[in-house]
């Protein structure tokens, strides 16, 4: 009966979530991308994801430790969740020297220059591929086929257009999309993912596998991914009932490029995203916007990355505005 | 069984462990000595009415709570007062107790001490009310606020529905689904008592679907009461909580600030409602309570009947002893029950439960970064954010943590058994509530 008790503020009881249990969640639920990318693009791809997620990895663990004299804290998974999804937003054909830039860039600049887990405004991998678009622009846009040597470690193999890429070159020369719609993939293949692009924004099939395990572990909620693409539908579909020749049907615009990647995994995104119910509403469909109008009047093919950066920097106002409502407010009382 | 309720935003659902669901009540023997605290409840302690010397029986009045708000101690056993002193509450502060040394257990005469069931209420409304007072009953739920002066009705609120909590929401606790199995018709007939004194024509149970018994036990004796309607209500927590349980049955919101009676109700306890049944109809006023003594390692852990006043070492040793691996003991549930500073905290009339953790249950883990997840936000089910509070709290921005409307929270601790960051969010807001509480006070002087 003699023994010291402990006493703190209540509760007593902790719920088993962590961070490291979320982080991994995320790990698990990019399995299914990561199995598509490898069938599609083979053993390169599998590089690539090893290369970038090792990447975030080491300069995660070298800041921490040499630069910010902290415990490391790269078992938490964050850093290979960024290194994963780096490697799932760029072209197979990337060369590993630069996928390593791009990790450096993500966790050294993106994430640890502002403090850190928790505290980076842009998500990091789309910091990083935005950086490596405009530093590495010949690999990054060099889009190679599937179906080829699966086991090749090597970089040099047959490419072709985007979907979205065809989209904008008939764009860009003022063909209706008639001409090139026999070369267009069938809705199959983009659901499938048999077709170029980035690593893991091709399988939709993937993505939504992946989608359904974060649903489940209620690591995303539902309201993201489904409002950004419907937005990306609604706006692409609006354009495609007005003039069918000129622009490609809203089911073409949710499964192609990256926009199922990045209403699932990067929207998502717990750190960069608004904080309210409301507010990730918001933000769901001002990146479904900002995709619509870059993939229909932008310059380049897809928008999905800037989208999301731009409503990355709007997250703070969102939440400023947009509050959860108060129980009782607004109620006859 | 009426319809699956429950509150619409936030919530969480911890393990339930109500290890003691089976156990039925049994009656604790009075401990040698009692600590009797004077202020039991919330409000103005209770003044002394006895003398170190005097002797007193089961259910004397030994302390007369003069205030508005503070209620009547009656002595919970029969001896003579050693002394008038100070003893420890389950917050660890001093406070005036009467000591009571143990001799036989003789109580007063009036008190009707068969189990004689008494359904006739013969009371009429205002002595109702004027009893309970008497009687020192206070919501038996963990809040312990006197119960007769809910009963007070401001000129011009207009109250329409009785409430009554079954729901014990609380992981561990089984104390209230333990009363509702075992005396299911004394409840009701509270029930109806207190639906008489508030003269409303609906009484309304909610219990958690975690009871099923207990949902069946109440609502079968219902039936003989037209005035009172048992609903099922969704395992959640804080489904017990008195603005959710309100909004999940009644859809109605009470705002921050503001109490039940302003959206025509009022709240009560089923063990309050028992407590009422028994003064009423019995003579007996509150002198004993149904405890919860539980945890994973306690042998014989189970529902015991205590007299108030008894030692948490007393009624550990009956349920088998003080296990070697204990590092917590918990007043209420784990949730929102406070760790005791040491055994010699006394049972009173809210004390639910008495919960043993081990160390590792015991043991909080690392704080890390916020990483803006917002579960706590999503969990909170007054709609607050707790991620932000805890951050205005930690720089000591009292004003904006007043304009985010720190003082609604209810310290459900949804927020901080939620968050994967270990954060301690609900400590810096209750910091943040006593804080802005004072500089209120001292912009009103």
């Amino acid at each position: 009966m003699s023994q010291t008790l402990i006493v703190s503020s209540s509760p007593h009881a902790k719920g088993d979530l962590t961070v490291a249990r979320i982080m991994w969640g995320v790990v698990i639920a990019l399995v299914p991308v990561f199995v598509a990318s490898a069938l599609v693009f083979g053993a390169r791809a599998i590089m690539a994801v090893l290369v970038t997620s090792a990447a975030c990895v080491v300069t995660e663990y070298v800041i921490q430790r040499y630069f910010l004299k902290q415990r490391a804290t790269v078992s938490d998974g964050s850093a290979v969740v960024t290194g994963m999804l780096l490697a799932f937003n760029v072209s197979v054909a990337v060369p590993m020297w630069q996928l390593v830039v791009g990790s450096i860039v993500a966790i050294g600049v993106a994430k640890m220059a502002f403090g850190g887990l928790g505290a980076n405004p842009f998500n990091p991998a789309l910091i990083g591929r935005a950086f490596m678009t405009v530093s590495f622009p010949v690999h990054m846009n060099t889009w190679p086929l599937p179906q080829q040597t699966l086991l090749s470690l090597g970089a040099d193999r047959v490419t072709g257009a985007t979907a979205l890429g065809q989209i904008a070159d008939a764009k860009a020369l003022g063909e209706p999309l008639t001409t090139i719609a026999a070369e267009l993939p069938s809705y199959w293949q983009l659901f499938l993912g048999t077709v170029g692009g980035s690593m893991g924004e091709i399988s939709a099939l993937a993505v939504l596998i992946g989608g359904a395990y974060m649903l489940y572990r209620q690591l995303i909620s539902w309201e993201t991914p489904v409002i950004f693409l419907g937005t990306l539908a609604v706006i692409t579909g609006t354009f495609w009932v007005i003039d069918p020749t000129a622009y490609a049907d809203p089911l073409f615009h949710v499964l192609a490029g990256g926009a199922m990647l990045g209403a699932w995994f990067m929207a998502t995104d717990m750190t960069t995203s608004p904080m309210s119910r409301n507010g990730k509403i918001v933000f769901a469909v001002g990146c479904g916007f900002i995709t619509a109008v870059i993939r229909l009047f932008g310059g380049f093919p897809e928008g999905v990355t800037y989208a999301i950066l731009i409503m990355n920097a709007f997250v703070p106002i969102i939440d400023n505005k947009l509050r959860p409502r108060r129980f009782g407010k607004g109620a006859a009382a | 069984m009426g319809v699956v309720k429950t509150f619409p935003m936030g919530g969480v659902h911890p393990p339930e462990n109500k290890l003691t669901a089976d156990s039925a009540i049994q009656v604790l023997d009075p401990p040698s000595e009692v600590a009797i605290l004077l202020g039991q409840h919330i409000g103005a302690p209770a003044e002394p009415l006895v003398q170190k010397g005097d002797t007193v029986k089961v259910g004397t009045l030994i302390g007369e709570g003069k205030a508005f708000i503070s209620a009547n101690v009656h002595s919970s056993v029969s001896g003579t007062v050693k002394r008038i002193d100070q003893a420890l509450d389950a917050a660890g502060f001093r406070k005036p107790a009467v000591i009571i040394s143990v001799e036989g257990d003789e109580w007063e005469e009036h008190i009707d001490r068969s189990s004689t069931l008494v359904t006739e209420i013969t009371t009429p409304p205002e002595d109702i009310v004027r009893r309970i007072k008497t009687a020192g009953i206070v919501g038996m739920g963990g809040a312990a606020f006197p119960t007769n002066v809910k009963y007070m009705v401001p000129e011009g609120k207009h109250i329409d529905t009785l409430l009554i909590n079954g729901v014990e929401c609380e992981p561990f606790l089984t104390a209230d689904h333990r009363l509702m199995l075992e005396h299911p018709q004394e409840i009701l007939v509270g029930i109806e008592i207190l639906r008489r004194a508030l003269q409303v024509d609906r009484a309304v149970v909610g219990i958690e679907l975690n009871k099923p018994d207990a949902i069946e036990e109440m609502t079968r004796h219902a039936e003989q009461f037209s005035n009172i309607e048992v609903y099922g209500l969704k395992v959640q927590y804080p489904q017990g909580a008195e603005k959710q349980l309100i909004k999940a049955i009644l859809d109605r919101e009470v705002p921050g600030g503001k109490l039940p009676l302003d959206v025509g109700c009022v709240v009560n306890n089923i063990g309050t409602a028992l407590a009422a049944y028994h003064q009423i109809q019995k003579n007996r006023p509150l002198i004993d309570r149904v405890v919860t003594v539980t945890g994973t390692s306690l042998p014989n852990r189970g529902n015991f009947l205590v007299r108030i006043g008894t030692p948490f070492s007393h009624t550990i040793e009956a349920a088998g002893g003080m296990p070697q691996d204990v590092a917590k003991v918990i007043a209420g549930g784990p949730m929102m029950g406070k760790a005791v500073p040491d055994l010699s905290v006394t049972v009173t009339k809210g004390t639910s439960g008495i919960l043993l953790l081990d160390k590792k249950a015991a043991q909080r883990h690392e704080t890390v970064a916020c990483i803006r997840c917002s579960k706590c936000v999503t969990v909170c089910p007054i709609g607050l954010e707790p991620y932000l509070l805890e951050k205005l709290a930690r720089v000591e921005y009292w004003e904006q943590a007043d304009e985010h409307d720190v003082l609604d929270c209810i310290e459900c601790g949804s927020c901080s058994y939620i968050c994967p960051s270990n954060r301690p969010l609900l400590d810096y807001i209750k910091v943040g509530k006593v804080k802005v509480h004072e500089m209120r006070r001292a912009s009103a002087s």
